[in-house]
């Protein structure tokens, strides 16, 4: 997206832009009449709208690292699960990087999944039920292997909910755990891929079935 | 690696905490974008009410300004030109400091002061000639919360090039720090956008 005003150039140029277009439509309307300075006016309107939506290089990916939050010797690890926290690998995965660490503080984050037209209408309540529930269970089944965490439910975009995580837990170890290719619709929108672009944490892929 | 690295940071770090950069978008094109919103909701707003007054014109939409009313469409002409040439010296006094060149950069602000004064006195004095009081007709309201609104608007821009001047003048800004010409140099820019909207559709159209 075009942001006409991001510097003071690219505000001269949009200056000089907007004084040829007005100049267009002042001309249609004195030499062709009204209706053609509306013509004129209305392609001017939808340039612009193309040029600002659609123009420009795409937004500057900046890596950011999480502030640390845990004590000295502490290892937080940051778990994202859909509905697949249950599994022995991912279990396994967590016992192997809380490893060595005197005292392993864990996170599960469960995103409430939404759909689009549930999320624009603001409509989540069922989706946070969904993930609560879901987070209950992996919770219980990681408590009966052992392992102690606490959980959270997450923004309904992946990707938000695991930023909004760093922000708060603070991560060394970032686990995105997700079903294999072809059932997972994380791996289909690239969300490890993503992860890996934006967070600047170590982060392990886990595919559970 | 850089996650410990940042740990050892932050053991050492005293005073509030580090702040944080969201991967989506800066902090700075936010703001930008947050303060263009503001803006274009308040001049859309009054923009609403000049056509809404025009369409519901007895006369006609055609018909404007109404009858009995006439805009000195030659001195607003005259006016704008001023802006718009307002606007060309400061993105001279902006390319001059980039290029360190700070003769430039104090010529331009001066002489775009100069002009934003200008326009301004000259639009207080168009107010006074003009011939009909904010409070005679819906028209006559429209006109004067729409040019000044946009009049404001340069007040504040003066400000702003004033404190700029000044501090060209006391040595402030270099080739790479000139964040307090460029924010001003947006602004400035923003006022005649909206001037030459205002400046068509009343004046104009």
């Amino acid at each position: 997206m075009q942001n006409p005003f991001r510097s003071e150039a690219v505000a001269f140029r949009f200056l000089l832009v907007l004084v040829a277009a007005v100049a267009a439509i002042v001309l249609a309307d004195q030499l062709l009449g009204r209706w053609a300075a509306l013509a004129v006016a209305i392609v001017a309107a939808a340039a612009f709208t193309w040029w600002v939506v659609a123009g420009g290089p795409p937004p500057e990916q900046v890596r950011t690292a999480p502030a640390r939050r845990g004590g000295p010797g502490e290892r937080r690890i940051l778990v994202v699960a859909n509905e697949t926290v249950g599994g022995e690998k991912l279990r396994a995965c967590i016992r192997e990087k809380a490893e060595g660490a005197e005292r392993a503080e864990i996170l599960v984050v469960a995103p409430a999944l939404n759909s689009p037209l549930r999320q624009w209408a603001s409509d989540e309540d069922p989706a946070r039920r969904q993930a609560q529930q879901r987070l209950d269970d992996s919770l219980a089944r990681l408590r009966d292997d052992g392992i102690e965490a606490r959980g959270e439910i997450g923004d309904s975009e992946p990707l938000q909910a695991i930023e909004d995580a760093l922000r708060t837990f603070g991560a060394d170890e970032l686990i995105i755990s997700t079903h294999p290719e072809g059932r997972s619709h994380w791996l289909e929108r690239g969300l490890v891929e993503a992860a890996r672009a934006r967070f600047d944490v170590p982060i392990t892929h886990v595919v559970v079935e | 690696m850089s996650a410990h690295a940042a740990a050892g940071h932050e053991h050492h770090h005293h005073g509030p905490p580090v702040p944080h950069k969201s991967s989506r978008v800066s902090a700075e094109v936010l703001g930008m974008f947050l303060f263009i919103g503001s803006e274009v909701m308040l001049f859309g707003a009054f923009f609403t009410m000049y056509f809404f007054v025009r369409v519901v014109n007895p006369e006609g939409f055609a018909t404007w300004p109404p009858e009995g009313f006439h805009l000195p469409v030659f001195v607003a002409g005259v006016n704008t030109a001023i802006l718009l040439t307002s606007s060309l010296t400061m993105h001279w006094a902006l390319t001059a400091i980039k290029r360190g060149n700070r003769a430039g950069l104090q010529a331009g602000l001066v002489l775009t002061l100069a002009m934003g004064t200008t326009f301004l006195v000259t639009q207080i004095l168009e107010y006074a000639r003009i011939g009909f009081a904010m409070g005679d007709t819906a028209f006559a309201s429209v006109f004067y919360g729409l040019t000044g609104l946009h009049g404001a608007h340069v007040f504040v821009g003066l400000l702003l090039l004033t404190v700029a001047t000044v501090r060209a003048f006391r040595g402030h800004y270099t080739p790479e720090h000139h964040h307090g010409v460029e924010l001003p140099g947006i602004y400035w820019h923003f006022v005649d956008v909206m001037w030459i909207v205002v400046y068509a559709t009343v004046y104009l159209l």
